[in-house]
């Protein structure tokens, strides 16, 4: 009764089986399936809003795929966040305000473009530091601003 | 480089032995931070900047039959209470169903917001978990859960009777943190 397949076969439906699985299991994945809110996938009519929202979008961060910005995420809060993004720019309120609300509850964490604060600064502090290091080394190294300092005219007059 | 008899500018030269040594302690150094990384990595949580605050203003409808709606004036009736942030799809929710239960039955007040959730899957959801909730608000959108710095479900806030978030617990309600909670309940004046 039982069906006997060559092993070489049984492999291939079984490596078959576990690449559909996902798929057939599609109604028990862990997440909601309410359907996303009104501005998740729309865009604004307004292309000059569209493109403001959008550069928002780009700078915050998913807080579910957490390497991700709300814009590429496909995460059903990313979905709502974009949402209440684009209606509030639709309904006047500059970014960096949506933003700053929203650094209010998740901390500078949520956002891609980082404030300068009293933990951040060196980041920014730091290549500048390099910068002048690089110049004084190089100052040194070629010797300007120093006339009397020259090494290769050593046959001049003494 | 000139080789014009012994010299202590060569390679061996005493000033320069241990700087050879050098690039070697740099990649031990980045390998020792690779494995700390590995081996304790850094908490994905995401605490609320909203701890210490008070409740933003809000008005969600019924999410389940036989209980009301939710809205922020509820929340800051005197009374320090949980605000339970959860959801049907969320299989933690469930875990913790439990100490929610042991926890009103306690006498606490415990208030839900069900996040992006379906009727009939709550109405099932309640039904096999049983419901510990005074009044459940359907979030369909994530508003409040955004409004109150919330990043996943499940999530318990702590609110004392003036409506202000007092504690923030991430993930799902373990027997273990009972206590936790009940003192932080006592604090906010329970």
């Amino acid at each position: 009764m039982t069906m006997r397949f060559p092993i070489g076969l049984q492999r291939a439906l079984l490596c078959l089986a576990i690449l559909l699985a996902p798929l057939a299991a599609g109604t028990l994945r862990a997440d909601d399936i309410m359907p996303p809110a009104p501005y998740a996938y729309r865009q604004l009519d307004d292309p000059a809003l569209e493109a403001k929202a959008q550069r928002l979008m780009e700078s915050i961060r998913c807080l579910t795929c957490q390497s991700q910005s709300i814009a590429d995420s496909d995460a059903s809060l990313a979905g709502d966040m974009r949402s209440q993004i684009r209606e509030r720019i639709a309904a006047g309120e500059e970014p960096e305000a949506i933003r700053t609300w929203l650094v209010e509850r998740y901390g500078d964490y949520i956002t891609y473009a980082p404030r300068v604060t009293s933990l951040t600064w060196p980041l920014f502090a730091a290549p500048l530091a390099f910068l002048a290091l690089a110049a004084l080394l190089l100052r040194k190294r070629f010797g300007f601003g120093r006339p009397g300092a020259d090494r290769t005219d050593g046959g001049g007059a003494a | 480089m000139s080789s014009t008899g012994p010299s202590d500018t060569g390679p061996l030269a005493p000033a320069r032995r241990w700087t050879m040594w050098l690039p070697l302690a740099l990649f031990a150094l980045f390998v020792a931070l690779v494995a700390y990384g590995l081996l304790w990595p850094a908490s994905k949580e995401v605490p609320s900047r909203f701890v210490g605050q008070a409740l933003p203003e809000f008005d969600l409808p019924p999410a389940a039959a036989g209980r009301p709606g939710l809205k922020r004036s509820d929340l800051a009736d005197g009374k320090p209470r949980l605000l339970n942030v959860f959801a049907s799809w969320c299989i933690p929710c469930a875990v913790e169903s439990p100490q929610l239960a042991r926890l009103a039955a306690a006498g606490i007040e415990i208030d839900g917001v069900a996040v992006r959730d379906r009727k009939a899957d709550l109405a099932g959801f309640l039904e096999r978990n049983g419901n510990p909730y005074r009044r459940i608000g359907a979030d369909d959108r994530s508003i409040v859960q955004v409004g109150i710095g919330s990043s996943g479900v499940p999530e318990t806030y702590l609110i004392d009777g003036r409506g202000v978030i007092r504690y923030q617990h991430i993930g799902e309600i373990r027997p273990e943190h009972i206590p936790l909670l009940l003192d932080k309940l006592k604090e906010a004046g329970l």
